[in-house]
């Protein structure tokens, strides 16, 4: 077993892992974070995205024992205290960018990466930026929509991405877990 | 889909990393990114009895000015890469391919190193470094070592660093006075190249004053296409003479059959791929 200790969705967790042990696998069965979904387990449909140090990651293709150290936002983090949406939550819901649902978790936090590099990306610039996650409902028409539409709402309110850091969250970064 | 269990080290020093894969025998596994490794020990097609993870090892990062050539640390990531001013301005060719290697995410944890050692033939980096003449830095138990990229690919994932040896750096000359291309076929968004050619041209005036030509996936490893080099160098800076250049490049290599291409098909695409990526290195 291997001590690690990281911060997800603003709460720091310390914990002994398997150094084989998956971090998608901790966040879902260790840390409750079931909103981070396995989709292929191949690396392929993306739909297991968290973002890393602010970057996205595939975290079935991280190990946890990696994530050590580090801060994790899962799709979970997103939305405020008060349960307020995200803007790129909120425009996946109003564009209807979702059939089954299963890939939006990943989509999602692919987005939030990728308009945080460019705010204002033109339809082929997210067509690209999301070619990591795969929409098996090939509902890929909303999909853009809702992140061209998130781009122009945060571009508007000045809304940070990601959202802001848990050491700027006093609510959560007293907390600390161990499981 | 999980991996057979295994001992982890996370060393901070590069001496320590070539200690402990020493130590672990031949069942011990480098790990960088862990982009390429990680769904193979998913797979159980890699069953490591240690992974030496080299994230912790500092010295394995960064990008330096070395005069005429950039020295790239292994354990830069591809996302890294992308946004280096001084890759962007000295060798634009590798920003090019890297752009196209898997998607952002995989990119935000593969590292340049990483892809280059795990010398998988359909990777865009070892076509790249190949046509760059990129040389390798490796440490292992007896010290430091220097490999050329001609020797440096060895056969199908098999690159020279030995399982006690890690890589350490890529040094890449600079392309002063050079046009580069990348031309990339692959069937679907994020896969791997069923064909890449990578190309850097070299005109005085109307004239191709030299030219390197490196496939992708045109056999076990990567393939300077030296037939289209030698009949592009001294000839006219011409879309005709790229075309007829570009009709040999497959000559000499051994592409393979599998269900995404056959090996006739593969040639026709290196064709065509060095055509494209020759002319557009030329700016032709």
């Amino acid at each position: 077993m291997t001590h690690i200790s990281m911060t997800v969705d603003g709460v720091r967790y310390d914990d002994d892992v398997e150094p084989r042990t998956l971090l998608v696998h901790h966040l879902r069965d260790r840390l409750g974070k079931v909103g981070t979904v396995v989709g292929c387990d191949t690396s392929n449909c993306g739909s297991c995205t968290v973002l890393m140090a602010g970057n996205s990651v595939k975290s079935c293709t991280v190990l946890a024992v990696q994530a050590d150290g580090s801060d994790v936002t899962t799709v979970e983090g997103l939305a405020g205290r008060d349960g307020s949406l995200h803007p790129v939550q909120r425009s996946f819901h109003e564009t209807h960018a979702l059939q089954c649902g299963y890939c939006t978790p990943g989509m999602i936090m692919a987005a939030v990466d990728l308009l945080a590099e460019n705010p204002d990306p033109s339809d082929d610039e997210i067509r690209e930026g999301l070619e990591g996650n795969l929409c098996r409902c090939t509902g890929y028409q909303n999909i853009v929509k809702a992140v061209r539409e998130a781009g122009a709402a945060m571009r508007t309110s000045g809304q940070q991405v990601p959202p802001a850091k848990p050491a700027e969250r006093p609510e959560t970064a007293a907390q600390e877990v161990t499981t | 889909m999980i991996p057979a269990a295994f001992e982890y080290s996370r060393p901070t020093g590069i001496d320590d990393a070539v200690r402990a894969l020493s130590e672990g025998g031949e069942d011990a596994k480098a790990m960088a990114g862990g982009q390429s490794l990680i769904p193979m020990l998913r797979l159980r097609l890699a069953v490591p009895s240690v992974v030496v993870d080299l994230a912790g090892i500092t010295d394995l990062g960064g990008i330096r000015d070395d005069g005429d050539a950039l020295v790239i640390g292994a354990m830069t990531t591809h996302d890294e890469v992308l946004n280096d001013e001084l890759i962007k301005t000295h060798v634009p060719l590798i920003a090019q391919a890297t752009a196209t290697v898997a998607d952002r995410q995989v990119r935000h944890r593969g590292t340049f190193g990483g892809s280059l050692a795990h010398a998988d033939p359909a990777g865009d980096l070892p076509s790249v470094a190949a046509a760059l003449d990129a040389s390798f830095e490796i440490a292992g138990p007896a010290g430091r070592r220097t490999v050329p990229a001609s020797e440096f690919f060895v056969d199908y994932l098999t690159s020279a660093v030995q399982p006690d040896e890690i890589l350490v750096s890529i040094r890449v000359p600079k392309l002063g006075g050079w046009g580069s291309h990348y031309e990339k076929f692959s069937r679907v968004a994020q896969a791997w190249a069923m064909v890449g050619v990578a190309a850097a041209v070299r005109r005085d005036n109307g004239t191709i004053a030299d030219a390197r030509v490196a496939l992708t996936n045109m056999g076990a490893t990567p393939v300077r296409a030296r037939a289209v080099e030698e009949a592009l160098i001294g000839g006219p800076a011409s879309a005709d003479a790229v075309a007829a250049a570009a009709e040999r490049a497959a000559e000499g290599a051994e592409p393979s059959s599998d269900v995404s291409a056959s090996a006739d098909y593969r040639s026709h695409l290196a064709t065509v791929l060095t055509r494209r990526a020759v002319s557009a290195a030329g700016r032709l």
